[in-house]
């Protein structure tokens, strides 16, 4: 593919005319999915689909035109040349833009990993040979993607990454779930006997009566899984320069220093530590870390180049909606395996689901636990919980209300498929809450 | 359309197909654009031309698909061996037999009806508009940020199986849309068309049929007015929904519950399972007997509309609840023939590259006989809620939460002044119950959205809904911190 992709920058570059420049960004994949149901096979199936943003600069006037690639060479290059009059018979009827960035400085990189994968349906007989007799449900994905960046001045970037996900439920009976997933990009069978396992073992604790808690605040240790929930729905706009800007990021408080979460809060865009490409659609490299909150402070936002045009600000090589690709949480010091003990008496939370600010200005969220969330007393679980809905303020859950972080921050690629397989990610510890509000 | 690639298609198939296997072809062809304007400054334009096809394989009882960009004769050959190929590989594991899956043999076309296509509006008017509705905005320091957009999606699909279905449709898709961002007092209050909520079938004039002059022009008012409102009141109360927040309310508690494939299974990993159970069909009482709700795909401007779904059934408009009783599932013809249960015409994929599960469409409340004064007069207490700004219910799309952009109080039959960050929150179970009343045609606005995630892999995509202004009673609503 990467050969294929140079040839049409190639192809690009020849085609640009007088003061013209131009990005052209792809994305592709090859990839095999099988959707699993009461633990056989509902929709196996593959795709193969590749996709070139082109972007026509001219006189500060630009547009752009996404084509798709078949891999046939006559018909890629035509499928361009299209792209390139569609979009020189806009450019006349559009005004400059003031808040055009373009990245001038040549910075090409490799990143290309080759695949070591097995075929996938070795890996769907491996996941319901191991959850014989039991009612999974999930997704195997797997296959190869791949990110390309060309421009006019000759750079060239290009990120390919063989990998899986294995997303999975086992379910106890209606809502009452573990939930579980592997992702890597070498396959082990060992490791997913021993993920499956450990879900076999807490299906077990699902298997005794549910009790119902009434509303009210709880203490909570909320997993990372959970944590990442929390940090996901901050993502909408919330790290966003635009939105803090504008006021309309739900941490405008934190930003104009206002409020500030507690300082054990570390929290970075750790391009280094994670697996997303370090350069973005148009062409800016990425840093290896961009701080966000420090000790507590809201120390930084994601910049888009548009809005560091705008606002006056260096890019952080974010993309056109300054979301994180790669968010970083630093462990605390609840060691592994005192989590429940910590707590002594209160609710664990495997996962929480559907999160959504109640209260944008004020960063209040709300949500509902799923899956595997049980009844703890004095250090010990007692049952697992039916579905609640929290209702907490940021600062309740990760501020004043914040008794401690995991001495260990789980890596948790993401799963999210729409559109293209996802190489975002997260790394963030479980945390230990002295009191959230439950209201349904 | 497209007869080239189904020409190699045909070619391609094994000549020795047996009678008992079927293979399908979708080709999606689909072009987007969008222009927006924010804070008077163009923002780059945007356009997309995707095409692909997804081949599915139904063989000796297994499935399996695959999706293609490469439309060539070896792209399409190879990804009917691949879609065979999975689907013998896991045959033996198949969660149902493919045999006792009788697919639809359609024929025909369907076009959604246009006046004036959007590819005939020249890229000036389209930027004049924008212009036009930034100058009705116009500048106030309070606000802080705006934006007016213009999205256009014309989607080509052409569908032929091994056992001669064979349709054409040509479906034109516009979404214009506004958002205002106010600031002051300490605080920030949004007024949108919420989730792009003015989207629908047909071409440009769409536009002024829509009229967002008068939208924005009202709702920059009310995003003033909302920062010195007072915080929404808490308790239980009345609850009048405007349409658009009705679109959402039907969406979640309605929509996806009712999705017979949550209800087999196939989402307890993702987007949940379901409250309601097989055994509920015909006799559950869902809401009210004022409570009626259509599955509608032959509405010809609506958002969802088509002739056909994805896997070939003809579209039809059905009851789902009647007179509050639930009667159909949304299920396809593969989820009704697994779960023996009532379904519709909802078979689809956002793409070429995903396969078709249980989706919505256009699922609308049909409207009562009630004025929108007449509701009023009914509150001795309550809030009327305009405009969704926020969502979330539990996975078996129960327990839920709702936000809205403006709130009225209402009091002694009358609307009051405005309150800012209302929320509700309500169990779909016995939300439907305390239906109240309903709107006549005169509050009924038909509205739609591209935004509803499902599936693994996960898919995108658009559907409509049309209501009148409803009520409901002893509802728990609250504001903001």
């Amino acid at each position: 593919m990467r050969a294929w992709f140079d040839s049409l920058a190639d192809h690009a570059a020849r085609q640009v005319r007088g003061s013209e420049g131009f990005t052209l960004s792809l994305t592709g994949e090859t990839s095999e999915f099988a959707r699993l149901n009461r633990g056989k096979v509902r929709q196996p199936g593959s795709v193969t689909q590749c996709m070139v943003n082109l972007r026509l600069i001219d006189s500060g006037r630009h547009a752009s035109h996404s084509v798709p690639l078949s891999g046939d060479p006559t018909t890629d290059r035509t499928r361009l040349d299209a792209a390139f009059d569609r979009l020189r018979g806009v450019l006349p009827h559009i005004p400059a833009d003031p808040h055009l960035l373009i990245n001038e400085t040549v910075q090409s990189s490799e990143d290309d990993i080759p695949s070591t994968l097995p075929p996938a349906a070795e890996m769907v007989d491996a996941m319901l040979g191991e959850a014989e007799g039991l009612d999974l449900v999930g997704i195997v994905a797997s296959g190869t993607m791949a990110r390309g960046f060309a421009n006019h001045l000759g750079q060239r970037n290009w990120f390919a990454r063989s990998g899986f996900n294995l997303d999975w439920c086992l379910v106890h009976d209606a809502d009452k779930a573990v939930k579980a997933s592997l992702a890597d990009f070498d396959f082990s069978a060992e490791a997913l006997a021993t993920e499956m396992a450990s879900a076999r073992d807490q299906l077990k604790i699902l298997a005794r009566p549910a009790r119902t808690i009434d509303p009210g605040t709880y203490r909570a240790w909320l997993t990372p899984s959970a944590v990442s929930e929390i940090l996901g729905v901050l993502q909408w706009g919330g790290f966003s320069l635009k939105g803090l800007e504008t006021g309309h990021s739900p941490l405008r408080r934190f930003w104009k220093r206002e409020d500030r979460l507690h300082p054990s809060v570390h929290l970075i865009e750790d391009i280094a530590g994670g697996i997303a490409p370090d350069f973005q659609g148009d062409g800016f490299r990425r840093p290896a870390s961009t701080a966000i909150f420090t000790e507590g402070t809201m120390v930084g936002a994601l910049v888009s180049p548009r809005s560091a045009a705008e606002y006056n600000r260096p890019t952080t090589g974010a993309g056109a909606n300054e979301q994180p690709v790669s968010l970083s949480l630093r462990p605390g010091s609840i060691p592994v395996g005192e989590e429940i003990a910590r707590l002594g008496t209160g609710l664990y939370v495997g996962n929480l689901w559907y999160t959504n600010f109640s209260d944008r200005a004020a960063c209040r969220i709300t949500g509902m636990t799923r899956f595997a969330t049980f009844w703890v007393e004095d250090g010990e679980i007692v049952a697992p919980v039916n579905v609640m809905r929290f209702d907490e303020t940021l600062g309740g859950l990760l501020g004043d209300g914040l008794e401690g972080l995991g001495a260990h921050a789980a890596f948790l690629p993401s799963n999210m498929t729409y559109d293209e397989r996802s190489a975002e990610s997260m790394r963030v510890p479980g945390a230990l809450v002295s009191g959230m509000r439950f209201t349904l | 359309m497209h007869d080239d690639v189904v020409a190699r298609f045909r070619a391609a198939l094994p000549g020795d197909l047996p009678s008992t296997d079927f293979v399908s072809l979708r080709v999606v062809d689909e072009q987007a654009e969008a222009f927006t304007l924010r804070k008077g400054v163009l923002e780059p334009p945007w356009s997309r031309h995707d095409i692909g096809a997804m081949v599915t394989v139904h063989t000796q009882g297994g499935l399996g698909y695959a999706g293609t960009s490469d439309l060539g004769e070896s792209g399409l050959a190879n990804a009917i061996a691949r879609a065979r190929e999975w689907a013998e590989l896991t045959r033996a594991r198949a969660l149902f037999d493919t045999r006792t899956i009788e697919m639809p043999r359609p024929t025909g076309t369907y076009r959604t009806p246009v006046e004036r296509p959007w590819a005939d509006v020249p890229v000036s008017e389209r930027v004049a508009w924008l212009q036009a509705m930034g100058a009705l905005v116009g500048e106030d320091p309070r606000l802080v940020d705006w934006e007016t957009s213009l999205y256009a999606v014309l989607t080509r699909m052409r569908y032929v199986t091994s056992h001669g279905g064979d349709i054409t449709q040509e479906l034109h898709h516009l979404a214009p849309d506004f958002t205002l961002i106010a600031s002051g007092e300490g605080r920030v209050q949004k007024r949108s068309t919420g989730m792009r909520g003015i989207a629908r079938q047909g071409g440009f004039e769409l536009v002024a049929k829509a009229g967002l002059e008068q939208m924005v022009t009202r709702a920059r008012e009310e995003a003033f007015e909302l920062l010195t409102a007072p915080n929404c009141p808490e308790g239980k109360m009345h609850l009048m929904l405007d349409p658009g927040q009705m679109m959402l309310q039907i969406h979640e508690s309605i929509g996806h519950p009712l999705e017979l494939d949550r209800i087999l299974g196939d989402e307890r990993n993702y987007a949940g399972r379901s409250f309601v159970t097989p055994d509920m069909f015909g006799t559950y009482q869902y809401g009210s007997a004022l409570l009626n709700v259509t599955f509608d795909p032959t509405i010809p401007e609506q958002f969802a509309s088509y002739g056909w779904d994805d896997e070939g059934a003809p579209a039809e408009r059905h009851h789902i609840i009647e007179n509050g009783i639930l009667v159909r599932g949304l299920g396809s013809t593969t989820s009704q023939q697994r779960s023996g249960l009532p379904g519709v015409s909802s078979s689809r994929a956002t793409s070429w590259n995903r396969p078709p599960i249980d989706r919505m469409a256009n699922l609308n409340v049909e409207p009562g006989d009630q004025s929108f004064d007449d509701l009023v007069k009914q509150v001795e207490r309550g809030v009327y809620m305009e405009t969704n700004t926020s969502w979330s219910i539990d996975d078996s799309r129960n327990k839920f939460q709702f936000g809205c952009e403006l709130g009225r109080l209402i009091e002694d039959g009358e609307l009051k002044g405005l309150v800012r960050t209302p929320n509700y929150r309500g169990i779909s179970a016995t939300f439907w119950r305390n239906l109240a009343g309903v709107g006549d045609r005169s509050t009924f606005e038909v509205l739609g959205t591209p935004y509803c995630g499902k599936g693994e892999p996960n898919q995108i995509i658009r559907v409509g809904h049309a209501s009148p202004t409803c009520l409901f009673a002893n509802v728990d609503v609250f504001g903001g911190a």
